[in-house]
């Protein structure tokens, strides 16, 4: 129970979309101040995406208000001073914070060590987005239109047609060269100047079962037959296992589909170890509880599998969740080696996690899989000195993948 | 080729060539055949319904892997990162030992201890004991809460029980008696006060099992402190030691090995080292590290304190003392040495007799060694025990005296030798109570016992010397409903509040004044992160004055070393088993003893002599048992015969024969305990008079690692000089194989040179491992740590005799004869008093490996770091690789020894509480497979790791082994030799240069050699030269 106040109290509070038309105009000029610079504008995203989105929407509300605009709404002082420490301008009675406080539950945003300068370059990103709010809905609406258009005529509607056009063929040249067959038999049958060898074939008829008792059929089949055994029994094995495609069921029917894809919560922000240690981090529900506090009801369930959280912190009952990715014992496996030093992408090994319903193991997480990885990635050797003895060995870092120094011996792996 | 100097010999097995020695001495495999069959071996109707349920098994295999969990925390602690480990500083406590440490911890479990570097102390060095202590914290055998006569009870009603009890004792005035092991924190001291203050009749009585309270008793004599010095053994240049077995088990071994070794170290720039004398009657660790070693009896201890103190004053001009013999085999040696090294040398005495001990502070003070090697400024804590008030504390429970008695972490019952006694004394108090953390012997004799936690689950503080102070903290929760002992006091006090709280107000009100510019908040969290407080302003009194009577000790002494001429028993604490509080950790049982490489027993040492004479035998691994009466008790017990040991002496290790320890421990051995003697009222720990000895027929095999990965007559695996020859010749002792092809010169090429290989090129880093023969005292810490590191199994004493014993460094201990090569009968006796050398040795990780060329798949091939990599999960176990290597150190997993109830004293792998103490980033290895030391590899590849997070390059403070992390003599040092910076490249002054399109090194340190140069295995792993202060003519005499 204390914990639930406590993850409550430490949860996101926000600007509001409320519009202050009588601020507006003093406040406008403000837009000027916000830088426009591209590199200003990236940081921003990246800062916005790990710190600010698992509670803020440009536009819609989420925890806390959309943020389209603040920049012209507030004054940027003012949003500085919150964004550092939303509790001190609130407790200094400023109006427009506590109702804002008010409006969003009480919900306390939690301070933040940001510089001014991280702050604006939010601000820029925020405005760069605001800006391109009406056009940016419109082409990925188009982008997606199209795309799935071609793919569903090309890799299912076209060729089913083309292999039902061609079977159909096939069988009515089959009864089409059946009715020739039996045409001229029988023509042939009311001839009477044929020889006896010709009327003796005219005569034969198909014998299906000496041909299967023949020696040569039974001899084929048993072939084919312990070939096809034998190929289902080494692909079954090497399928031993192998988990591509596992999609256990949760204890909770979590959604990475509306989490992450819909929300687009960085996947850093829950998997809290992936940048510094081997384990990327199952959430624990106090991470949760950051926006859960007030979420109480989701997309797909309602409230059916959000209350399992209250449920697990009000029993002091840890979730037990089902592991999807399992390596074998003797297999180690660092995230931090990969996602942090090597700059790997989560999607490159996790698939489009954003798009699953329910998580699946996307790769093989075979050995072979790794190795080929390693064979063909070059090394991520930018602004790190770690690499710099190697760069030179190498002469150049565009020769230098992770093989070639050393990702293919068994102790990088194995110990 | 050159001669080698010496002849070496690992046990008197191998020098007397014992059929069991030759049979096994160059097979790698002690039989042919993995198990002994029963049946007789497997019939074709086995294999085939082997084969069918192979192939169920595999086919369900792939039906369904098993469902595995991920449970994550319910509220993540901010400082715990599941796969990220997290370091505290704590402090070991036992007893008297103590240890300044920082504790590994993975997703909250203690999994690893190294020594805490900040401490003034111990120096950041470690001990095999508290290198082990982290799997006494998941030891079942532990109890799970409190008990009232064997029955569980509640804390509560145990509360109430007992403060009424204690009450009603104070209503009528009674007795209460305390009873510890020296007690070293300050805190829990304050809280027996309160305890006092409570109840007025209480006493607090300390008593040791290894006592020193006959030092005590002579300083408070001679110096008026009730206390023992400060030693600095880094400051003495001649060291004399009369018994005290100062590196293995004597008051603070691992300081004292810190320090001794510093003046152990040498180097071109220093070629000066010290010069240490051993006089003792068992073979002990230390006497097998000194450079002049004289065995004696006990019965003669008295005659050589005197004798070296008369040598001494007559130099000094100051008064001799009746009694004494000055013809002892080097003692006239050592006192030239001693005179001549005045103020800059150091005399101790292991004895616990206060009249030897005044003889022997008069030697240090006529030698001026007061304020310079011994000091009273900052004296030590350690062994405060009192043996005059344990004894009348026993006669007053006898008497009916005393009416309550409570055990704080202590079992006398086990390890007083009044224990029996005891024990049925105790029925006769009105209310008994233990603090024990198990039913052990004394919990078993007590009414009430109060569990207290493990000190990795406890808050603590010590102060092992004045002024230097150190906190434990709890490094995981509670694993049992045990309680913090001091709790207990208080709540019996009828205290309210937590210890930590408490020791927190005491540390606010004692420790902290000086730092006040921050507060106390900054100062106690600096002083916990630190692990230690030290006060810098202890006041520099100048050293007590003195008033040592020699005369009047030399008196006493005159008529208590008399012995009856026949056998005289000596007891000796084992560097893994100390006292046996940790029996029942199987990592120290099966540790093998630092001389006699002995497991999982104790047994009688003899010399060589005396065994011929009582026509005790050895073969093949077999040796007569002998029945030992003592005071009319009899016992039968095996028998190692041990070189070094003083002719007419027997030695005995207390410790063992425990009851009431656990499984690991219950019936190990034989408890000596009883056989501690009595002199001027203190414990002394040898029997000079009435020991019997009766040789049976019975033949034993005590399980013994010595002989069993022998060098194959390759005697230049060692290579020593003595200290004047190195000073004329740093290369001295180095042996220098050359070889002749027919394209070069006679003898012009190093084996190296010539090779099937192409080399390796190393362009990151290249790992290597230096040890300096001249510093390991063997003192086998680094094989415990290893063993705590890698998840190596223990195999019990069985499998030990097998020859399959796994531990992946060993350390070898060589005898080596001290006659010289001219004098052939001399060579054909093994000594009686060899000299020693130990030599740690795990995978050499060899630049042309013949492990790598054999293996069929592959499984074990070299890394571009210079590795020689083990893959468990490729091996199928042909065990080509452990027969080819010539080294030795490959071992098999002949069976499954985890989750595998034959193997349950490997409590590491068979329960799930043992379990917890693994290193999860080492793979658990399964039967079958081939497993060896890995240079740490996953600490490397961490190290790494945390260097390319921080875009940096690796430095030495990022990667260390377990090993030379553990070291308390810094023997072993670790380091990339690629890197210029690192203290390995600079310690062997590796110079490279290039040719044949490679980049070779070379290592310019006239010291160093690799082992068996001469097969062109060209190792990583580098030993430096083991010196002897020694003048070799001498040896010859």
């Amino acid at each position: 129970m204390p914990l639930k106040i406590r993850l409550k109290c430490s949860a996101v509070l926000l600007v509001s979309v409320l519009f202050f038309s009588g601020s507006f105009h003093k406040l406008n000029a403000q837009a000027e101040a916000v830088p426009a610079d591209a590199d200003v504008i990236a940081a921003g995203e990246k800062l916005f995406r790990q710190n600010c989105a698992a509670c803020h929407r440009i536009q819609e509300k989420l925890i806390g208000p959309g943020l389209a605009n603040v920049y012209d709404r507030r004054d940027i002082a003012w949003i500085q001073a919150f964004v550092k420490n939303s509790q001190k301008v609130i407790q200094s009675g400023d109006p427009y914070a506590v109702d804002m406080f008010e409006e969003y539950n009480q919900i306390v945003m939690p301070p933040v060590d940001f510089s001014d300068e991280e702050i604006l370059s939010i601000l820029a990103y925020i405005k760069d987005q605001t800006d391109k709010l009406p056009q940016a809905a419109v082409t990925i609406e188009e982008a997606v239109d199209t795309g799935a258009a071609a793919e569903q005529g090309l890799f299912t509607g076209y060729m089913n047609y083309i292999l039902a056009g061609l079977i159909i063929t096939l069988i009515l040249m089959i009864v089409v060269l059946v009715m020739i067959s039996s045409v001229m038999q029988k023509f042939l049958r009311t001839r009477s100047d044929l020889d006896e060898a010709d009327r003796e074939i005219i005569a034969q008829r198909f014998n299906l079962l000496a041909l299967l008792q023949s020696r040569a059929f039974i001899g084929i089949v048993a072939f084919v037959f312990t070939a096809i055994a034998f190929k289902t029994v080494i692909d079954q094995l090497y399928e031993i296992g192998v988990q591509q495609g596992y999609a256990p069921e949760q204890p909770i029917a979590f959604s990475h589909k509306v989490h992450a894809g819909q929300y687009e919560i960085d996947c850093n922000y829950c998997h809290t170890g992936v940048m510094k240690s081997k384990n990327a981090n199952i959430p624990s529900p106090n991470i949760c509880m950051n926006c859960h506090s007030s979420i109480t009801e989701g997309v797909n369930t309602g409230t059916k599998e959000i209350s399992k959280i209250y449920a697990a912190i009000e029993e002091n009952r840890p979730i037990e969740w089902v592991r999807v990715h399992n390596l074998p014992d003797f297999a180690y496996f660092n995230h931090s080696q990969h996602v942090n030093v090597g700059k790997v992408e989560c999607a490159t090994c996790h698939g489009p996690v954003e798009e699953m319903e329910v998580v699946r193991q996307y790769s093989l997480l075979t050995m072979g899989w790794c190795v080929d990885c390693h064979r063909t990635t070059k090394v991520n050797t930018k602004d790190n000195a770690y690499y710099d003895k190697l760069v030179e060995f190498h002469n150049s870092p565009e020769l230098m993948t992770v093989e070639s120094i050393g990702g293919l011996e068994c102790a990088k792996c194995h110990y | 080729m050159n001669k080698i100097k010496k002849r070496y010999w690992k046990g008197i097995e191998e020098f007397t060539n014992d059929p069991e020695f030759v049979k096994h001495a160059d097979k790698e495999f002690p039989e042919y055949l993995p198990v002994g069959n029963d049946e007789g071996g497997s019939s074709r109707r086995d294999f085939l319904k082997l084969m069918g349920f192979g192939v169920a098994a595999a086919s369900l295999a792939a039906c369904e892997a098993p469902v595995r969990k991920a449970i994550p925390y319910l509220n993540k602690p901010d400082t715990v990162d599941p796969g990220i480990p997290n370091y505290y500083a704590s402090t070991y406590l036992q007893g008297g030992d103590y240890c300044s440490i920082v504790v590994k911890t993975r997703e909250g479990r203690p999994i690893k201890i190294e020594g805490n570097k900040l401490s003034k102390v111990t120096m950041g060095g470690t001990s095999a004991e508290v290198q082990a202590s982290v799997l006494t914290l998941y030891d079942k055998e532990r109890l799970d809460g409190p008990r009232k006569e064997g029955n569980a009870i509640s804390w509560d009603d145990l509360d109430k029980e007992i403060t009424e009890q204690l009450v009603s004792v104070l209503s009528v005035g009674g007795q209460i008696r305390i009873i510890t092991n020296t007690m070293l924190s300050p805190a829990t001291l304050r809280i027996f006060e309160d305890f006092k203050e409570k109840y007025p009749g209480t006493n607090v009585v300390t008593y040791d099992p290894a006592s020193s309270a006959g030092m005590l008793q002579a300083n408070e004599a001679n110096f008026g402190m009730r206390v023992l010095p400060s030693y600095d053994f880094s400051n003495a240049m001649t060291i004399v030691s009369l018994s005290a077995d100062f590196l293995g088990t004597w008051i603070s071994p691992t300081e004292f090995t810190k320090l001794y070794n510093k003046t152990r170290k040498i180097n071109s720039k220093n070629n000066k080292m010290s010069r240490h004398y051993q006089f003792e009657s068992n073979l002990s660790l230390t006497g097998a590290n000194a450079d002049y070693r004289s065995p004696v009896k006990p019965s003669d201890e008295g005659d050589v304190v005197i004798g070296l103190y008369n040598l001494i004053a007559s130099k000094a001009g100051e008064s001799t003392i009746s009694g004494g013999k000055s013809d002892f085999r080097y003692l006239k040696k050592a006192a030239n040495d001693l005179w001549s090294n005045k103020v800059k040398s150091l005399v101790v005495s292991g004895s616990n007799d206060p009249a030897v001990q005044t003889i022997v502070n008069g030697i240090n003070s006529m030698l001026g060694n007061y304020g310079s090697t011994i000091s009273f400024n900052r004296h030590a804590n350690f062994r405060q025990g009192d043996d005059r008030a344990m004894n009348g504390f026993i006669d007053d429970v006898k008497g009916g005296k005393i009416d309550a008695v409570i055990f704080y972490n202590c079992n006398p019952v086990y390890n007083h030798p009044r224990g029996a006694e005891l024990s049925e004394a105790l029925k006769g108090a009105r209310i008994t109570v233990t603090t024990s953390d198990r039913m052990d012997e004394t919990a078993s004799s007590v009414t009430y016992v109060a569990p207290d936690h493990h000190f990795l689950e406890s808050w603590n503080d010590a102060e092992p010397k004045k002024g230097y102070f150190s906190l434990s903290q709890p490094t995981i929760s509670p694993l049992f409903n045990s309680r913090q002992a001091q709790e207990s006091f208080m709540a019996w006090a009828g205290n309210e509040g937590n210890y930590f709280n408490y020791l927190k107000e005491f540390w606010r009100i004692n420790m902290y004044k000086e730092s006040a510019a921050f507060g106390f908040q900054y100062f106690w969290d600096k002083s916990l992160q630190d692990g230690i407080y030290e006060s810098e302003n202890v006041e520099e009194n100048s050293e007590p004055p003195q008033n040592i009577d020699a005369q009047a000790a030399a008196a006493t002494v005159a008529q208590n070393y008399k012995g009856d001429n026949g056998l005289e028993l000596v007891l000796y604490y084992k560097v893994a088993i100390g006292d046996g509080t940790q029996a029942n950790n199987p990592w120290l049982q099966e540790m093998p003893d630092t001389i006699t490489k002995a497991v999982w027993d104790n047994y009688v040492t003899i010399s060589q002599s005396d065994a011929r004479e009582l026509g005790i035998t050895s073969e093949l691994g077999f040796t007569n048992m002998v029945n030992l009466t003592i005071d009319g008790r009899t016992a039968k017990l095996p028998v190692i015969i041990q070189p070094g040991q003083a002719k007419g002496t027997l030695g005995l290790a207390l410790g063992y024969g425990r009851t009431k320890a656990g499984k690991v421990a219950d019936g190990v051995g034989f408890d000596a305990t009883p056989w501690i003697k009595s002199l001027n009222d203190n414990a002394y720990y040898a029997v000079t008079s009435g020991v019997q000895l009766e040789v049976t027929g019975e033949m034993y095999q005590v399980a013994q690692t010595q002989t069993h990965e022998t060098f194959m007559g390759r005697d230049n695996v060692l290579q020593e000089a003595t200290l004047k020859e190195y000073q004329k010749n740093p290369s001295a002792g180095r042996w220098h194989p050359r070889i002749t092809t027919w394209m070069n010169e006679e003898k012009s090429l190093t084996p190296g040179e010539v090779t099937l290989w192409k080399g390796h090129k190393y362009p990151d880093h290249h790992w290597g491992l230096m040890i300096d023969l001249n510093s390991c005292t063997g003192c086998s810490a680094c094989t415990i740590a290893c063993q705590a590191e890698n998840n190596v199994p223990v195999v019990g004493r069985e499998e030990v005799v097998n020859r399959r014993e796994m531990h992946w460094i060993r350390i070898d201990r060589y005898y080596s004869s001290d006659a010289s090569l001219d004098n052939l009968s001399g060579l054909e006796v093994a000594s009686e008093n060899p000299e020693i050398t130990f030599q740690p040795l795990m995978c050499q990780h060899c630049n042309n490996a013949p492990c790598e060329t054999v293996c069929p798949v592959a499984a074990t091939t070299h890394s571009s770091e210079g590795l020689n990599m083990m893959t468990y999960n490729r091996c199928i176990g042909t065990r080509y690789c452990a027969n080819n290597c010539p080294y030795k150190v490959r071992r098999f997993n002949w069976f499954k020894y985890h989750d595998n109830k034959q193997f349950d004293k490997n409590l590491s792998m068979n329960n799930d509480l043992g379990k917890m103490v693994l290193n999860p980033d080492v793979t658990v290895r399964s039967r079958g497979v081939m497993e060896k030391c890995t240079l740490c590899v996953q600490r490397i590849q961490a190290g790494k790791l945390a260097a390319k997070i921080e875009h940096r390059t690796t430095t030495d403070d990022d990667i260390d082994t377990a090993c030379a992390s553990a070291c308390p003599a810094d023997a072993l040092v670790f380091g990339d030799m690629n890197n210029p910076e690192s203290n390995i490249s600079k310690m062997l002054k590796i110079k490279e240069y290039e040719g044949d399109g490679t980049i070779h090194k070379t290592m310019e340190e006239e010291r160093a050699f690799t082992m068996l140069e001469d097969v062109g295995t060209r190792p990583n792993v580098t030993y430096l030269t083991k010196i002897r202060n020694k003048d070799r003519e001498e040896s010859n005499a």
